[in-house]
């Protein structure tokens, strides 16, 4: 075994660091060390994400081999590790600090939360569990072998179901956690059957090695269909998306941030990477079940979004039609599609964030989350009111919020590939969308309460994260560079 | 830095101005001061450009500049103008610097509205400088969704549903369009979302075929084509004065000018093929809404149904596809941005004075408000088009051209849209005299007339129209020279 490989894997390692420390810490740690034990978690995942977000170029550089940073745009492929178990390619590295900012601004919003009675015990656990399903990403993101693939799956979902039912004291997050297990498991089951099938078919599990062996037979196909029916359940792509509202509703505010989004931007991306790498033969058969999925995802949730009251509830079906629009970039399959799935999860996710962040706040210190309950927000609360608002703006699309590029760019990149009629019917979607999230915004701006929750400051780590939030919506779309930066090692297949 | 983009930072500084404002006088200054400066800015470049053509500069866009933006899709931050885009910088810059003074006594967050306010006019001017179809779109964009808050918390009445209502079909035409536009971008063979350069390309007539009716019809909502105008009304009834003013006077502007920039220049064989369903719809725009305006008891309604009408008009002209007609189109445009901002600036101090935009109630209003009255019969007779104002001079110059074809078609159409001035002269006439003339309601009779800011922008407004109607040479002359490069494109 060539012992030298380990240095590429900069971003497992330096997260697997972060975990045994904060793990160490928190077992060991005096009972008033422990109470530093929120900023420390925060900062070294803050030392993680900035050595994750280096540049591709740079990290590159110091890292990794001279072969793939000479290679010319929109070629970089993979480079293999540990004889194609594990993935190096630089569009992952991308993703992966995507995610990996994303958990910071999460742990930011947390915070206050986490201080609580109920919770200040466990919040060791929380942090710990948090890193490890991102660890699972990971190895989702990277695989080269689908045990690897299947191995960070699990990761990546069991966990999860634990920071579900978190709050375990309430009804709804134990509930919540139930359903989210059996969901995640029968979901896992179905793809551990389709993957059975790839071995069956191809007597292979290695990426590189299934593309030759895949001839288009039925089971194959079939083997195709189960394993994609299990991903969607962790994208909640229609008809896939039954448990998505009623997790996202009891789970702690947090954790559905979590879910919403680098969960389903970690599942999409590698969806679209075992597609583009495994799949590639099939690609007239995929592309037709995408077509019908996508449009579905997209209209249904849409239509069920327009009658939501819990603004949870309204945030899960937001975040299913959300990732309808990831799939068009994922459909496409150019290099362009790439790019901008790439781009769109990053902007997605500083727009989600943002969201969430002042539903925890407000959740948190007046318990009200319904939409009703916002009624008047502007006139007591301005500076959040502004920050939904830009963050709803930004998930309708609407410039010059970094929303209104990502979603050109997807749809940009599904007509290059002729779908027109898709791009049609999510343009009419962007229309019915944008109507709930202007209720969102005139509950907060026009309509008047007598009783509307009362003015507070939030605290520092939330306004921390939230200016974060506020700064890549406004400014991710006017800068293209990160845009360019994304392209330059985007490949399409 | 080009000079052109000056029209969009100014905007954008006065909004950050606005932020760090700290009292309405800052407020006050800040947006004066900006929207001065944009006036100024118009000015000059109407000098400017004017004086590069003198200078013998033949090239079809003046000033032009160009910066990569977004190297995948080649969209390019880039600008430049011809006489039209001057004509509609000019326009916007006046209904501003207007749209300001109108509502200098704003009572209620002075600071949000203006934020807002100048976004919208960020957009605006955005828009006009454009070359590049993705900046365009996103400007196009930029100036619709300020509308929604504008109308939905300064706004009257039904405010909610219009603005509602107002945003979701703005946004559904913006989606044809998107789709459109991506549609030209991909199939036109040039990979270029720069006007200029895809319109030396040549888009297949087949794409043409069905890409000309979306972006015909995206940019069609916004100039209130027939079915879908149904907007217009309720939001310009709801919005606010300043708000009102600007979205009839330029925001509709820009669905005529994109029609006209993007649908016909781009795709001059579909236009030929397709001119006559939007030629039937836009001649029921301008007699239906003339018909409606009838028969309104509501000032602001009156006055929107007549904007159907009068914008119904400048689509149907540009869709004649000869110069004399595309020349009344451009020219009405400003005549009607102009006296439909003079009409709801006048409507809002009436409003404002008598709390009620009921005709029925309003009478004799001529005794106590001399100045304003006077006003609102030089802007009635401007769009009933009386010789010597802005309305002649542009529905004479439509009429002429339209009528030039020979076909009876085309002949029977400019007949039916002619019979709007007849039914414009009805409605105008009916409410100048029912609230200027007759008995005066008695808790009327203390009411005052206008104060100096009122005053400073109904004459600015007055003046501007006036000046199109008594010299409209220099204008229509600036305008037909950059028309020509389109009318070659058409006839191909």
């Amino acid at each position: 075994m060539d012992y030298s490989h380990f240095i590429y894997l900069k971003e497992e390692l330096s997260l697997i660091a972060v975990i045994v420390i904060l793990f160490l810490y928190d077992i060991f740690g005096s009972r008033k060390s422990l109470n530093y034990f929120q900023p420390v978690a925060c900062l070294l995942v803050g030392i993680h994400v900035l050595l994750t977000c280096c540049p591709a170029r740079a990290t590159l550089a110091i890292f990794g081999d001279a072969a793939i940073i000479d290679q010319a745009p929109g070629t970089a492929s993979a480079y293999p590790l540990y004889s194609g178990m594990y993935n190096l390619y630089p569009l992952g590295s991308i993703i992966k600090s995507i995610l990996a900012t994303g958990t910071l601004l999460i742990f930011l919003q947390a915070r206050g939360w986490l201080e609580e009675k109920q919770t200040v015990i466990r919040r060791g656990e929380f942090y710990l569990i948090t890193l490890f399903t991102l660890l699972g990403m990971y190895f989702m993101i990277a695989a080269g072998n689908f045990l690897l693939f299947y191995l960070g799956l699990e990761l990546a979902s069991i966990p999860v179901a634990t920071l579900v039912a978190f709050d375990k004291f309430r009804h709804r997050s134990a509930e919540a956690g139930a359903k989210y297990i059996l969901t995640a498991i029968f979901a896992s089951g179905l793809s551990l059957y389709g993957i059975s099938l790839i071995y069956g078919t191809t007597g292979t599990l290695y990426f590189a090695d299934i593309p030759a062996a895949v001839t288009g037979a039925p089971l194959q196909v079939m083997a195709f269909v189960f394993f994609f029916a299990g991903l969607a359940f962790k994208l909640s792509l229609v008809p896939f998306h039954q448990w998505t509202p009623d997790v996202y509703e009891g789970a702690p505010t947090s954790v559905t941030a979590y879910l919403s989004v680098i969960s389903k931007g970690a599942a999409a991306f590698a969806l679209m990477a075992i597609l583009c790498k495994v799949f590639g033969n099939l690609v007239e058969q995929w592309q037709a079940i995408l077509f019908w999925t996508t449009i579905a995802t997209i209209t249904v949730a849409n239509l069920f979004a327009l009658r939501q009251q819990n603004l949870k509830r309204f945030f899960a079906y937001s975040s299913i039609s959300q990732a309808g629009y990831i799939m068009l970039g994922v459909i496409s399959g150019s290099a362009l599609g790439m790019t901008s799935l790439v781009y769109y999860i990053l902007v997605y996710m500083f727009s989600n964030l943002a969201a969430f962040g002042v539903i925890t706040i407000i959740e948190r210190r007046s318990g009200k989350e319904t939409i009703d309950d916002y009624n008047g927000l502007y006139s007591t609360n301005p500076r959040l009111s502004v920050v939904m608002m830009i963050a709803l703006f930004s998930l309708a699309g609407i410039p010059p919020f970094a929303g209104f590029f990502s979603k050109f760019f997807v749809f940009a990149a599904a007509v290059e590939q002729g779908y027109y009629w898709l791009v049609f019917i999510a343009l009419i979607n962007t229309v019915i969308a944008l109507y709930y999230y202007l209720r969102v915004v005139k509950a907060m701006f026009i309509n008047k309460n007598e009783t509307a929750i009362a003015g507070f400051r939030s605290d520092g780590y939330t306004r921390l994260g939230l200016i974060a939030c506020s700064a890549g919506i406004l400014l991710l779309g006017v800068l293209s560079i990160v845009h360019g930066e994304i392209h330059h090692y985007s490949t399409g297949w | 830095m080009n000079f052109l983009s000056l029209f969009v930072l100014v905007p954008v500084l006065m909004m950050g101005g606005l932020f760090l404002s700290k009292n309405l006088k800052q407020i006050r200054l800040v947006v004066a001061t900006g929207a001065s400066l944009l006036l100024a800015l118009a000015v000059g470049l109407v000098f400017a450009y004017l004086g590069e053509r003198a200078a013998g500069n033949a090239a079809e866009m003046l000033f032009t500049a160009k910066c990569l933006w977004y190297a995948p899709l080649n969209i390019y931050y880039s600008v430049g103008v011809d006489g039209i885009s001057v004509a509609m910088l000019l326009l916007s810059a006046i209904i501003v610097f207007t749209g300001v003074l109108a509502s200098w006594k704003m009572e209620f967050l002075e600071k949000e509205f203006f934020l807002w306010f100048c976004l919208l006019s960020t957009g605006v001017f955005g828009f006009f400088i454009s070359l590049d179809l993705f900046t365009m779109f996103m400007y196009y964009e930029i100036a619709l969704i300020p509308m929604y808050l504008l109308i939905g918390v300064w706004g009257s009445g039904r405010k909610e549903y219009s603005a509602m209502k107002l945003t979701l079909m703005l946004m559904a035409g913006s989606a044809l369009l998107l789709l459109g536009i991506l549609g030209i971008y991909f199939l036109s063979g040039e990979s270029s979302m720069n006007i200029l350069e895809i319109a030396r390309g040549h888009i297949p007539g087949q794409a043409q075929h069905w890409l000309f009716p979306l972006v015909f019809v995206g940019f069609g909502v916004l100039g209130a084509l027939f079915p879908f105008h149904t907007w217009s009304p309720d939001g310009h009834a709801s919005a606010p004065t300043a708000v009102s003013m600007l979205h009839a006077g330029v925001l509709m502007k820009l669905g005529g000018y994109g029609c006209f920039r993007v649908a016909i220049f781009l795709m001059p064989e579909a236009a030929n093929d397709l001119a006559w369903i939007f030629i039937i719809l836009t001649g029921i725009s301008v007699v239906y809404g003339a018909y409606s305006a009838i028969v309104q008891t509501d000032l602001k309604y009156i006055n929107a149904y007549s904007s159907v009408s009068h914008c119904g008009l400048v689509l149907f002209a540009i869709l004649m596809l000869n110069q004399t007609a595309m020349n009344g189109a451009i020219l009405q445009m400003l005549s009607h941005g102009l006296m439909t901002a003079l009409f709801f600036a006048l409507i809002g101090m009436i409003y404002g004075r008598t709390h009620t935009r009921d005709i029925r109630e309003m009478g004799g209003l001529m005794k106590v408000m001399p100045f304003l009255g006077v006003c609102y019969v030089i802007a009635g007779l401007a769009s009933l088009g009386l010789p010597g104002l802005s309305g002649f001079v542009a529905e004479m110059t439509i009429f002429v051209g339209s009528f030039i074809h020979e076909d009876v078609f085309h002949r029977v159409f400019t007949i039916i849209a002619c019979t709007s001035i007849v039914i414009t002269a009805v409605y105008i006439l009916r409410v100048v005299g029912k609230i200027l003339h007759g008995k005066i309601a008695d808790h009327h009779l203390s009411l005052q007339d206008a104060n100096w800011y009122e005053r400073a922008s109904t004459i600015v407004l007055i003046l501007a129209i006036a000046g199109i109607g008594l010299a409209p040479l220099w204008l229509s002359d600036m305008i037909s020279d950059s028309l020509l490069p389109i009318i070659q494109n058409a006839k191909l």
